[in-house]
Order: C-alpha cells, then sequence, then structure tokens
C-alpha cells in the first residue's frame, strides 16, 4: 500500500489533489481511498490532504502517519509546517519551488527531494499560480504510480470542460518536465 | 457502476435510489455533504423530490412525519447537536410508526464544541425506538440505506430507522463504490405501501392522547415490532445479497476470523475495518465481532458466537457517564447467561475524532481479559 501526504493552503486544491490522485488510482483499475485532513479550512491556512493506493481493497481508516511521499504545493509552508514529519526513509518529497534543493535546509535525505518551479509552468499555462494538477502530473512523471492518461480523464471528470482542458495541458506539460527531470537523475547517478 | 464516492454522497445516491418524495433537511456538519449531494440530484433531474429547507432539525423531522403520513417515502440527515435537537420528535415518529429513514453521520455532543466523530450523537437516542444500523464503509452506507427503506417499511416492524456512519472517518473518505442500477433498486424496494395514510374521504387522527388502559399496549406493540425486525433485518440482508452480491454478515452481526478465536474485539462502525488489519498481523487467535444493528440487539447472535471465547474488548466511541461505555453495557448485559462468561474489559477511544489508531486497537486486545474500563490515548 502506498500513502501519500499533500501539504498546501486552503484555496489552492490540496484536497482537490488527494481526490484527483485516488480517482485517477481508481480508474488504473487500482484501489484507493483519499481525504482531507479532518477539520475546519480557512483561506490560506496551512492544510494537508492524504491517499492511500493499493492493489487489494483497503482496509485502513486510521490517519496517515508515516506516508511514503509527500507533496508540497507552497514552499512558504516550510516556515511554519514540518512537511517531513513521519516521511519513510525510504520515501520521497516533491515540492514546488524555484529553489535548488540544498538550499531549502529539510531535515530529509537531499537524494529523496525533488524541486520543481511548478509555478512558472502554471503561469504560463493557466495564468495563476494554481499547481495543484501541474504537482499531480509531475508525481505521475517521477513515480509512475498514477498514469497521465487516468490523471487527465480524472481532470476531465472532475472539472467543468473549461478548467478541464487547461488543466489537463499542465498536467501533461508537468509531466514531460518531470519525466526529463528524472532521466536526468538517473543519469547523473550513473555518472 | 463503480465509482470513487465519499460516504456522504454514498448516503445520498443509496437515498436517491430510494425515490423519497419530501427530503426536509437543515445541514449540520459532518453531514452537509449529503445534504449538498441530495440538493444537486434534485437540481439535476435525477431525483423527483421536494426538499424543504427547515429552521432547524426538530423542524426537519417534523416535516418527514408530515409528509409520511401523507403516503410518500421521506428522508432527512443529520448530526450531533442537530439529532440531539430533534430528540422528541423521535420518539413521535417511532410511536406513529412511521417508517422514515435517516443518516446520521455520527458526531461529538457539546460542550466543549466538538465537530469531529463519535458515536455520542446516536447512541444517546437508543431508547427512542429507532433501529440504528452502523456502518463499516461508504458501500455500506448506500446499501444500507437502501435495506433500511425495506425493513422499515415491512409490516411487521413500521419503525423508523438510522443509518450511522462515523462523521469524517466515512462521510469525508472518498472510496470505490457499486451504485446499483435504479431498475434493480426499484425491483428490490418496491412501491412504497403505507400501513395508514391521510385521505380527504375517510378523515382520521393520528397522535391522540392514548390514556393509561391502552398505552402500555402501544409500548408492546413497538416491542414486538423491534423483536420481529430482527428477523426482517436477516431476510432483507439475505435478499440484498441474492440482488445485489453484498452481503452484511447476518444482517445484524458481521463476524470476522471468529471460527476458533479465543479473545475477541466487538466494536461499532468503521474502526471495526482498521481492526481487521490488526487482527490479521496478529499470532493471537482474535476475532472481531462487529454490531451492525445495535437496535434491535442482537443478543441471541452475540452469545452465540462469544461462547467459548474467553476474553473479550468492547471498544466504544461514546460513554454513559456515571456508569460504563454504551456497547459494553449492551454486551456484557447480553452475555450474563452464558455458562462460562468470558472477561470483558471496555475501552473508550476515538471520542470527538481522535484518531482510532491500530495501537489503540492492539492494546484493547491485549488487555482484554482485565475486567476493566481504559480511556485508551488519553493525557494525564
Amino acid at each position: 500500500m502506498i500513502e501519500i501526504r499533500i501539504h498546501g493552503r486552503g484555496g489552492q486544491g490540496a484536497v482537490t489533489s488527494a481526490e484527483l490522485l485516488a480517482l485517477a488510482a481508481f480508474k488504473d483499475k487500482k484501489y484507493a481511498q483519499s481525504f482531507p485532513m479532518f477539520g475546519v479550512e480557512r483561506r490560506g491556512a496551512p492544510v494537508e490532504a492524504f491517499c492511500r493506493i493499493d492493489k487489494e481493497k483497503i482496509m485502513e481508516r486510521s490517519q496517515i502517519y508515516e506516508p511514503d511521499y509527500v507533496l508540497v504545493l507552497d514552499s512558504t509552508l516550510l516556515k511554519s509546517v514540518d512537511v517531513t514529519k513521519g516521511l519513510k526513509k525510504s520515501g520521497l518529497l516533491v515540492i514546488n519551488s524555484k529553489q535548488d534543493v540544498s538550499k531549502l535546509n529539510l531535515n530529509f535525505e537531499i537524494g529523496k527531494i525533488i524541486s520543481i518551479d511548478l509555478n512558472s509552468i502554471a503561469l504560463n499555462i493557466i495564468g495563476r499560480p494554481i499547481v495543484n494538477t501541474a504537482m499531480l502530473g509531475a508525481f505521475a512523471g517521477i513515480t509512475n504510480i498514477i498514469t497521465l492518461k487516468s490523471l487527465t480523464e480524472a481532470i476531465q471528470e472532475r472539472f467543468d470542460e473549461k478548467i478541464a482542458i487547461k488543466n489537463k495541458e499542465l498536467a501533461e506539460k508537468s509531466y514531460e518536465i518531470a519525466r526529463k527531470f528524472v532521466l536526468g537523475m538517473k543519469k547523473n547517478e550513473i555518472q | 457502476m463503480k465509482t470513487l464516492i465519499s460516504g456522504n454522497e454514498a448516503c445520498a445516491i443509496g437515498a436517491k435510489l430510494c425515490r423519497p418524495k419530501v427530503i426536509p433537511v437543515y445541514p449540520i456538519t459532518p453531514s452537509t455533504h449529503t445534504a449538498e449531494k441530495i440538493s444537486e440530484l434534485i437540481a439535476n433531474g435525477e431525483l423527483d423530490a421536494e426538499m424543504i429547507k427547515v429552521e432547524s432539525e426538530h423542524s426537519a423531522l417534523s416535516a418527514c412525519i408530515g409528509a409520511q403520513v401523507c403516503g410518500v417515502r421521506t428522508f432527512t440527515v443529520t448530526a450531533s447537536q442537530g439529532l440531539a435537537l430533534m430528540h422528541e420528535v423521535l420518539f413521535n415518529a417511532s410511536g406513529l410508526r412511521l417508517p422514515i429513514v435517516m443518516g446520521v453521520a455520527n458526531r461529538a455532543l457539546s460542550a466543549p464544541i466538538n465537530i469531529w466523530g463519535d458515536q455520542s450523537d446516536a447512541l444517546a437516542e437508543r431508547d427512542s425506538s429507532w433501529l440504528q444500523f452502523y456502518c463499516e464503509s461508504a458501500q455500506e452506507i448506500l446499501d444500507t440505506v437502501i435495506q433500511a427503506y425495506k425493513i422499515s417499511e415491512n409490516h411487521d416492524v413500521l419503525l423508523p430507522s438510522m443509518v450511522c456512519f462515523d462523521g469524517f472517518t466515512l462521510s469525508h473518505v472518498s472510496e470505490p463504490v457499486d451504485v446499483p442500477e435504479q431498475s434493480e433498486v426499484d425491483e428490490f424496494l418496491g412501491d412504497y405501501i403505507p400501513y395508514y395514510k391521510f385521505d380527504i374521504e375517510n378523515p382520521k387522527t393520528i397522535g391522540a392522547l392514548a390514556f393509561p388502559d391502552t398505552f402500555m399496549e402501544f409500548k408492546k406493540q413497538q416491542e414486538d415490532a423491534m423483536r420481529k425486525a430482527k428477523e426482517t433485518i436477516k431476510i432483507v440482508n439475505k435478499e440484498f445479497s441474492k440482488k445485489f452480491g453484498r452481503s452484511y454478515g447476518d444482517g445484524l452481526i458481521d463476524a470476522y476470523n471468529m471460527e476458533d478465536a479465543e479473545k475477541c474485539l466487538i466494536a461499532l462502525g468503521s474502526l471495526c475495518s482498521t481492526a481487521k488489519v490488526v487482527v490479521d498481523n496478529l499470532r493471537e487467535k482474535v476475532g472481531i465481532v462487529r454490531v451492525r444493528s445495535f437496535r434491535p440487539f442482537p443478543s441471541n447472535e452475540l452469545r452465540d458466537i462469544c461462547s467459548g471465547v474467553k476474553a473479550i474488548a468492547v471498544i466504544d466511541r461514546a460513554f454513559s457517564y456515571g456508569h460504563a461505555g454504551v456497547l459494553y453495557n449492551e454486551v456484557k448485559s447480553a452475555l450474563y447467561d452464558l455458562k462460562e462468561r468470558p472477561k470483558i474489559s471496555n475501552f473508550v477511544i476515538g471520542l470527538g475524532g481522535r484518531d482510532v489508531r491500530k495501537e489503540d486497537i492492539e492494546f484493547s486486545i491485549k488487555n482484554a481479559d482485565k475486567n476493566e474500563i481504559f480511556w485508551v490515548n488519553t493525557k494525564e
């Protein structure tokens, strides 16, 4: 079973990301569960959302304490939230940031952090720094846990046509960039 | 059709499939999304019903009574303070023998104010003569709403039903749910045939004054109906299984790993799902009995399945202050008649939305034979 935690701020679409992630996995014929941080949400305040993905039916209904993946939609959260809390040593953290991972001062093995500037991709395509679908595209590109096809289908299903078109484009672009990034990383490792 | 939806959405779709005609609601967290989804289904033309936005939960259930006596199916949904505000109307609905079905997204009661999940709200209405079902998954919420109409409307039963599901843990979690076809549910449920209804040609009074010489007979009939409901619940569970390929234990209790269990865990609701993962990873012979129908209470079924078990851990997400956990009281009383009584301990867990963790369940199983009441994972 794979457990994922998404960090964002109220209004940035973290909860929607978890839902889309679960929906994409479901479309990939896997079993999935998504849920928000239970409680009250305020615009701009730190929020968390969660997703479990497995081949088998998921029976666990407790909260997620030791995620395999952490996705951070907003790097300003690093000032107030311990985004690496509980993250498995074998896990991976993907963050939307312009900064190089070495400058992020995260309490986690640098090789297992991927920093991608999703804001600029989103600004180019939708004209606003809303990166939730970009993050999922990148996540698909990095991990292959969900397929790009199912992700775009999930976006199509979840949003109105106009918003869906732009978000699918955004997810596809981020997927491509992430794939290149991962292939580049592997090459570096070999050298 | 398989789809990924939340517990609240499953509740709304379950209700929609039963074609209620009047749905009075006063939205309250964590049940609000059920009401939202129903209003969406009505707006889309998928459900032909009138949704009445009332001024309180007291009015919501009163409006259900008013509509139901006119001969149509009704539905409403609530939680916590909302259910508490319905308290006096609950007794009217059951006393009038109206098969109303209501979703309850279980949530703690104030004070201190708390919007999160536990089962204090519905369990406090234990004696209201409503059937109470507790669900383990979003699928079970949808299925139980359908079953509840069939059970409640049976003329041997004619008592209203609460379909209870843990606030947030089920109401706000999205997971795969198989949504049956409308035509299949229509075949399963049939048209609503009221036992009595208002008719301008034949005027009648309902809920008239009952003097001491008749009141007890009315109440005795309610209890007879509750006893008959046990059999009806089992039959409907079987029929449901035949039609849709899904069933939940015998309808009253859902047993897991109980064949040669030496210890067992008894609880209500979604924590039983997590408990299955815990039990699978233990080396001991531990089973789980999930009480699906809290009212009517499956005393005989519990006695049968627990005979031979040495120690029982009863987990409660509600407490009867000054005594013990609510489910624990019921289980202990049911098992008193066993020749060899097991040791029974009570574990109070997850009040006001505190997460029910695997380690809390492990702790409960480990200490089942202590004959004590534990408040688990609490600060000093």
